[in-house]
């Protein structure tokens, strides 16, 4: 790409920063590779072997907004599906819905937001217009018994209008759980929040669905995804997603983590106790056998500690 | 469904402490565990950059030799050197009773002195038993007491040892126990490996808080597994209000190559402010300093918090 992240422009100038910090220069030359759909295929066959319950395997957006996910069809039908083991599948309308179901896919999710300014820029239509959108793929996804997961984005900020309230984070969740969806995802999508204000979006939306209907999302770019985690668990959530190495930049922070490593999630869930059914070592496995082929660094501290450096 | 789920529920909803002292060692642990040999007046500007943040605690420099801390050979110039600002306090480490004078000497009002819960860690890192440790230290104690200065000590290992393995609470609590009924004002808990989980954690303070005073204590995490900060939340949670940490997450593991070491200061202020805790710290301030240093040492921030900010 060759350009300098946007970030990154407004603070310095670019000579300035290559010439005050000249470790950045490979980082901000580094080209956004897409990865092959063989190298796909065997980081979730090797995920599948973790014991790890759920997978998000792909995307059936179009291609011309998401060309990472093209191979979406390739990659469901080449995987190996683990029985136990379910791979849901991103569907944004009903176009996507049935690509994905004609695919194979037994399991879909839709992606709304607590924010307008976010869903009319990240979607191109207002959170009711989106809201219209979902109720026809769950229909359909209801018609075929097919399994829906709702995920609620910019719980607790939001990159343009900065705070969200906790009332319109339960309002949305409400929505989409009453629509069909069987899990609400909350995600904290540009990692701002702190247990302070999860313990107050948490509370909202216990409100309105059941605790055992959750799951948190955490970003981990300001680095608060464990103990906002923590605090979920805390409050009676058991689901957590989550991403072997971290995977997954800021888009909206150049050069800062996104998701929340699996690897540092499951030290800390085996380390309170909680039963995962996952085994740490193969996930650490299969985030050496992805950082190799993306040449790149993990992002999980736990996988780094044990001296998986590349 | 976990051990921390009796009182899950009420742990999310307990009061946390309304104002959290921060006790910066990045100056001291930090730099003693960075490679690059930095020069005095680099160290005396970090200081004086920290002291104008609002930390009101900051671990200036180590009264160890030389001959084991060549980063610390500057301690005399820096003790010297730096703007002392009123309100702020600058503990200097003091192995043994040499090390006091020398400290005391130079200007220091607070030194620190540190023990392990750990038999083979003790006898790694300096060359003793812990309770032969215990018994120099106590020189130390009695002669700060009749000099007027204040004592912090500090236990490594209470959540594991880097040859040991686990380490019972109870051997935590014992040290604990020892170093405050010398005469310690605080004792500040480290996780030296950074391997402890909110597990872990809990039980260590129950222990500890058994035998020593809450408010005597304090943490010290280290986040080389990435657990720092949920550690430091269940340490709130259980009622403790100090907390270590060290600008720019400065000083990596010394027993895991590459691995971190120290959990950022940047990082825990923006936990803490948005658990709506006080610190009296200006974050912004607090990332110029990370900024500096990372600068001078040519290289990339630990903290999750500058980096987000771009402030690298």
């Amino acid at each position: 790409m060759g350009n300098v992240p946007t970030a990154v422009k407004h603070c310095l100038s670019y000579e300035q920063l290559i010439q005050d910090y000249p470790w950045l220069k490979r980082l901000l030359l580094e080209e956004k590779e897409i990865v092959p759909t063989g190298v796909k295929i065997q980081l979730i066959d090797m995920l599948s072997g973790t014991g790890l319950p759920v997978i998000e395997a792909t995307s059936f957006v179009s291609s011309k907004w998401v060309p990472q996910m093209a191979d979406h069809t390739d990659v469901l039908r080449g995987i190996h599906r683990e029985p136990h083991v379910r791979y849901p599948v991103l569907t944004p309308n009903l176009q996507g819905f049935h690509d994905a179901v004609a695919a194979g896919a037994t399991e879909v999710a839709v992606f709304g937001s607590a924010s307008e300014t976010f869903s009319k820029k990240n979607i191109n239509c207002s959170i009711d217009e989106s809201m219209l959108r979902f109720e026809e793929v769950i229909k359909a996804a209801k018609e075929r018994q097919i399994p829906v997961r709702g995920y609620v984005s910019c719980a607790l900020g939001c990159p343009y209008e900065g705070h969200i309230e906790p009332s319109k984070v339960s309002e949305v969740a409400k929505r989409l759980y009453e629509m069909g969806c069987y899990e609400i995802s909350l995600g904290d999508t540009i990692g701002v929040g702190t247990p302070g204000s999860m313990f107050k979006m948490l509370q909202s939306v216990m409100a309105e669905v059941p605790t055992n209907a959750l799951a948190v999302h955490c970003h981990d770019t300001y680095g608060q995804a464990l103990p906002n985690i923590l605090i979920a668990l805390q409050m009676g959530v058991c689901v957590v997603d989550s991403a072997v190495a971290g995977l997954g930049g800021c888009p909206y922070a150049q050069g800062s983590s996104g998701n929340v490593s699996t690897e540092d999630v499951l030290y800390m869930l085996h380390g309170v106790g909680v039963e995962t059914g996952v085994n740490l070592a193969k996930v650490l496995e299969a985030g050496d056998f992805i950082c190799e082929a993306l040449g790149r660094q993990t992002n999980s501290r736990v996988a780094r500690a044990r001296g998986r450096t590349l | 469904l976990f051990n921390m789920s009796a009182v899950a529920g009420l742990r999310a909803g307990r009061t946390l402490p309304d104002k959290v002292k921060i006790v910066e060692v990045g100056p001291r642990d930090g730099l003693q565990n960075e490679k690059t040999i930095v020069p005095t007046e680099t160290k005396i500007h970090l200081i004086d950059m920290l002291s104008a943040s609002g930390l009101s605690v900051i671990e200036a420099t180590s009264f160890v030799s030389p001959k084991w801390v060549p980063q610390m050979a500057d301690q005399v110039e820096v003790m010297k050197g730096i703007d002392r600002k009123p309100g702020v306090s600058y503990p200097v480490l003091t192995p043994n009773l040499k090390g006091f004078q020398a400290a005391v000497k130079a200007g220091a009002s607070e030194v620190a002195i540190f023990g392990a819960a750990s038999e083979l860690f003790s006898k790694k890192n300096i060359n003793c038993s812990v309770e032969e440790s215990l018994q120099r230290f106590d020189e130390v104690v009695r002669m700060a007491k009749e000099a007027g200065v204040r004592v912090r000590g500090y236990v490594s290992c209470v959540l594991g040892c880097p040859y040991e393995g686990n380490v019972a609470p109870e051997k935590v609590a014992h040290v604990a126990k020892r170093l405050y009924s010398m005469g310690c004002y605080e004792i500040s808990l480290g996780d030296t490996t950074g391997v402890g989980t909110p597990g872990s954690m809990s039980d260590m303070l129950e222990a500890v808080s058994r035998e020593v005073p809450v408010n005597a204590l304090a943490v010290h995490c280290h986040d080389t597994y990435g657990q720092a900060l949920a550690n430091i939340l269940v340490a709130l949670q259980m009622g403790i209000s100090v907390i270590d940490s060290s600008v720019a997450g400065l000083g990596g593991c010394p027993y895991a190559s590459g691995a971190s070491g120290n959990v950022a200061t940047e990082d825990v202020v923006y936990m803490l402010h948005g658990l709506g805790i006080q610190t009296g710290v200006d974050l912004s301030k607090l990332m110029d300093a990370g900024a500096f240093i990372c600068r001078t040492l040519n290289r990339r921030t630990s903290s999750k918090v500058a980096q987000a900010t771009c402030k690298l």
